[in-house]
């Protein structure tokens, strides 16, 4: 322990409760403060919002004028201190570590946040006449310029709200690619290492879904998935690099096999911040594949979306993407709407969402990929990649790491609860990780290890930042190998002790119900 | 580079940890005909904080905002004032930079405000039940036809023709893909919606009805006898609301026997950001929550009796059932459903009807004042905040005019049903509580240049 000459610490280091500290009247802690929900504590009375009065007309809404509406308000201080309150009940990016396995939860640069609030854009109509949109056209226009080169790939289909709905927009433009020559295909193959969003979109679009087996190694089946190719399999659903982290060696020859038959490769991209920068899917044989620009390109989770999930398309594929998207003609920039869309492409498969897509996304991103540039993004890919070798190696002595031989990792280091003493689980150092001042990390994800924990440390993390990480995880590593008791009960500091899932399923209580007074015994 | 942390002192001893010579011994498993020796060509190298900015900026400055023109555009996107703790409160890291609350010990913030959101969702749209939201309204509402499928094992979805026609487009893409028929014809530039229309269509294959209140023009109609025809015939009623401020005014479709009621939640909260990131809003009868897409959030306890907020019934999304899920979805819009319920916490009941009852007054004072306009009619008897005008000519050029001289006068219906020259005349105004008298003035004189 490093000592200051008047023998203080000068780092943090390990503490027990001194004693079982007295309950408080509130239920308060400090600085940890408990809040009730609006309807409790609101009125429908209270606002904290002053209107200028309404004119005086008579009424035009059809004699559909309505009762009450049961909605609390608060005054503007009361408003500030709830989601004040509620806010520190969370875990964020902004607090620490977030080793989230294929979530890529890294930093959120704040110019991301200016730039996308200056009124030429947060401001602005999605159908305001196309003169007066020029600089919100350009944006599209120049983001989708780096996504293309970056991916190596032909053209590439803003629209999309997220990931998932990438997914979808990838599979429609197979789909439709398909039926305009002719081909009824029906089956989607998708490696069982695949994120649950895979299997679910190929079937949203009518496709029967076949599993494909993983090797011994992480990596998948090469022979079972060329033994199964034939003339009814219309795509295969590939992440790369993949969910054990690994990348996919053999994705080149599966593509050329893949293409041999008619079929078309649809990649994952969510793990793409592993190789930005260093490897383009286009080179790949890669025919289709969305960019979750809230991972690889900073923009906010949000406590869940919004995302934003553009798809780069082959161009095999580049002739039915959908609208809307943005053409410069001459010095102009030329939104391609339904309006105009019968001139210019009758191969669109149609529309995927109302208006343009996920504009205040689109501005976060490119003030995020112009401050990296080309070289900074190489970089990202390079210390992302580091980042998970270092925990991968930090801790494969501990952990078991089921892969660990099949190579380096890429952006995801990968290890199962093998080891751990009877009746200890991935669950136990999950919520002891919390007690230790980190978000666990991805937790029976992937289904092909068990009890999986999948941990994408990002390039934002400092080496103090991981070796503190790291040092934790071992700790709770040694304690659920020796079956420490008290490790079943973490977490013991968060706002909550561990919930009740089963309960909140099985009786489930979805909104706010004003309680039954129980009446006085007479 | 501003966001890395790592030096290169550090990457040499991380390096040694590893075992590895160099970073290149890390990306041996893509082959060597992937591999970029170098940096990709074309493409600029990184940029100050300050460039970058001033890039945007000036990418900003080329476009004419809401702000800066006497301004009424609505068509499922509208312009309200946000007041200014919203942003403030969403801006805060702890709910910015937090992911999916699937750690709920860590995420009873979120959480919380999810389960607030559902319910205010839930009785702003009278209903029993609403999820933590959905990408938009327009996936919102294909999500519920797909869900009224899945109930009554019927694949035909009569569409409105007052339905936003994005809406239908959305629709009509995916319905090539899950085999679902589609009924829809453009609208008929007429004061009556079509509700008779819809319910003479109703038939024996007919999974559900799909209705705007108020419509694309603005026009609002009592539901409850769509409803009732719906429900005789074994099928749902799906409503869908672009604009959740009218339910501050208007009876709610839950409350007419809606079964599923779905709707743009931008303009509480969110603003207009060109059209995305907006809000879906999703909400059913409780006996359809099991077929509901999407996350729910559920309330419970604690190991120590406290009570706390879950995500439940995720037996129904996509990473547990994986191809059996009730949709693909995954990311929501939580940051912008945090905005939405902020905004509405801070409106309260009283605020909403404060802000519907200046929204509908101004909407009818501009309409009196337009329809004097020679050569300009209102077509609405019924309205909220939105109305159709029918001109003397091609709206979309008029739209144009308008834009040279400095007035964003409304969307042209020529725009949204391009296939529809019949209705090329008309154009559907906006009137929100940011416009003032000497907006509807500045129009009307506009106007009355254009189409005289």
């Amino acid at each position: 322990m490093t000592m200051l000459k008047e023998g203080r610490p000068t780092t943090p280091v390990a503490v027990a409760d001194a004693h079982m500290a007295p309950a408080t009247v509130t239920g308060n802690r400090a600085l940890m403060l408990d809040e009730a929900l609006i309807f409790e504590i609101g009125s429908t009375e209270t606002t904290g919002v002053d209107f200028a009065p309404a004119p005086n007309v008579t009424s035009r809404l059809g004699g559909l004028e309505r009762k009450a509406i049961g909605l609390p308000g608060l005054s503007e201080q009361e408003t500030v201190r709830h989601y004040t309150r509620l806010s520190r009940q969370n875990y964020a990016i902004d607090l620490g570590l977030f080793p989230l396995g294929s979530c890529t939860m890294k930093h959120n640069p704040r110019l991301n946040e200016k730039v996308a609030r200056m009124p030429g854009f947060a401001d602005l109509h999605p159908l305001a006449p196309q003169s007066t949109v020029q600089g919100a056209l350009a944006v599209i226009h120049e983001l989708a310029a780096w996504l293309v080169t970056l991916t190596g790939m032909h053209s590439v289909a803003m629209s999309p709200k997220a990931g998932a709905h990438g997914e979808l927009c990838g599979l429609l433009a197979i789909r439709a690619a398909l039926q305009a020559r002719g081909d009824a295909r029906s089956v989607v193959l998708v490696p069982e290492s695949a994120h649950g969003t895979n299997p679910a979109t190929a079937a949203f679009c009518g496709y029967q879904v076949e599993d494909i087996p993983a090797t011994p190694e992480g990596r998948v089946d090469l022979a079972a998935l060329t033994a199964r190719l034939g003339p009814d399999v219309a795509a295969v659903m590939i992440t790369n690099p993949n969910t054990c982290g690994l990348f996919e060696r053999d994705l080149k020859t599966i593509s050329d096999a893949v293409h041999a038959v008619g079929a078309f490769v649809y990649c994952d991209g969510a793990n793409f911040n592993a190789i930005v920068g260093r490897v383009r899917p286009g080179d790949l044989g890669v025919d289709a594949m969305h960019i979750n620009l809230h991972k690889t390109f900073s923009t906010p989770h949000g406590g869940g979306g919004p995302g934003s999930g553009p798809v780069v398309l082959s161009e095999a594929l580049a002739p039915y993407a959908p609208l809307p998207f943005v053409e410069k003609q001459g010095d102009q920039f030329v939104l391609i709407e339904e309006e105009s869309a019968q001139d210019h492409h009758g191969g669109t498969f149609g529309r995927m969402v109302a208006f343009h897509g996920q504009m205040g996304m689109f501005t976060r991103a490119l003030a995020y990929i112009m401050s990296h540039g080309a070289d900074g993004l190489r970089q990202v890919a390079e210390d992302a990649v580091l980042n998970a070798n270092y925990i991968l190696r930090s801790l494969d002595d501990v952990l078991d790491a089921p892969f660990g031989t099949s190579g380096p990792c890429m952006h995801e280091a990968l290890f199962s609860d093998k080891g751990l003493a009877e009746g200890f689980t991935t669950l136990d150092i999950a919520k002891g990780l919390i007690d230790e001042g980190f978000h666990p990390m991805t937790m029976y994800f992937p289904l092909v290890v068990h009890g999986a924990m999948l941990i994408e440390p990002t390039e934002t993390e400092s080496k103090a930042a991981l070796d503190q990480f790291i040092m934790a995880l071992r700790s709770l590593a040694e304690r659920a190998k020796a079956g420490d008791e008290a490790l079943k009960g973490a977490p013991y500091h968060a706002p909550r002790r561990r919930l009740d899932e089963t309960l909140a399923a099985r009786k489930p209580v979805l909104t706010w119900e004003a309680p039954v007074m129980a009446q006085a015994a007479e | 580079m501003r966001y890395l942390p790592l030096t290169d002192t550090d990457r040499q001893a991380m390096l040694a940890t590893i075992g590895a010579a160099s970073i290149d011994d890390l990306f041996v498993d893509v082959p060597a005909e992937a591999r970029l020796s170098g940096q990709i060509e074309g493409l600029p190298d990184h940029a100050s904080e300050l460039a970058v900015e001033r890039h945007m900026s000036k990418l900003a400055r080329q476009n004419l905002s809401a702000g800066e023109a006497p301004f009424f555009l609505g068509a499922g996107a509208y312009k309200h004032h946000v007041p200014a703790s919203v942003d403030h409160l969403i801006q805060r890291g702890e709910f910015l930079t937090a992911y999916t609350p699937y750690q709920p010990e860590i995420a009873q913030g979120t959480l919380q405000v999810l389960f607030e959101f559902q319910t205010q969702v839930a009785r702003l749209l009278g209903c029993d039940v609403a999820n933590a939201s959905m990408y938009d309204g327009s996936t919102a509402c294909w999500e519920a036809i797909g869900m009224a499928r899945r109930i009554t094992k019927r694949g035909k979805a009569i569409l409105s023709s007052g339905l936003h026609p994005h809406y239908v487009s959305v629709a009509r893409t995916m319905a090539k893909f899950t085999g679902d028929v589609l009924a829809h014809e453009a609208p008929t530039l007429t004061a009556q919606t079509d509700i008779d229309a819809l319910i003479a269509a109703i038939d024996k294959d007919t999974s559900c009805v799909v209705v705007q209140y108020p419509d694309i023009l603005g026009r609002i109609a009592d539901l409850t006898p769509l409803a009732d025809a719906a429900h005789a015939a074994g099928a749902l009623l799906v409503a869908v609301v672009t604009e959740p401020v009218a339910l501050g005014a208007l009876v709610p479709p839950g409350e007419m026997g809606a079964d599923i009621v779905v709707g743009e939640g931008q303009s509480i909260g969110v603003g207009l950001q060109f059209g995305g990131p907006y809000l879906g809003l999703f909400a059913c009868k409780q006996k359809y929550v099991r077929q509901m897409p999407g996350r729910l959030c559920g309330e419970t306890v604690d190991a120590a009796g406290k009570r706390g907020f879950v995500l439940t019934l995720s037996t129904r999304e996509q990473h547990i059932r994986r191809e059996k899920a009730t949709s693909n979805i995954c990311t929501n819009s939580g940051l912008c459903a945090l905005a939405f319920s902020i905004h509405m916490t801070l409106l309260g009941e009283r605020g909403l009807r404060d802000m519907a009852s200046l929204n509908h007054g101004l909407a009818v004072q501009a309409a009196d004042r337009l329809a004097q306009v020679p050569g300009v009619t209102l077509l609405n008897d019924s309205f909220f905040n939105e109305f159709t005008l029918v001109l003397t000519k091609d709206a979309r050029d008029v739209v144009r005019s308008l834009a040279d001289k400095g007035v964003l006068g409304g969307v042209s219906l020529g725009r949204l049903f391009p296939d529809a020259p019949a209705i090329g005349k008309g154009l559907v105004v906006a009137v929100t509580e940011t416009v003032t008298a000497e907006d509807i003035e500045a129009l009307a004189m506009a106007l009355e240049e254009e189409v005289a």
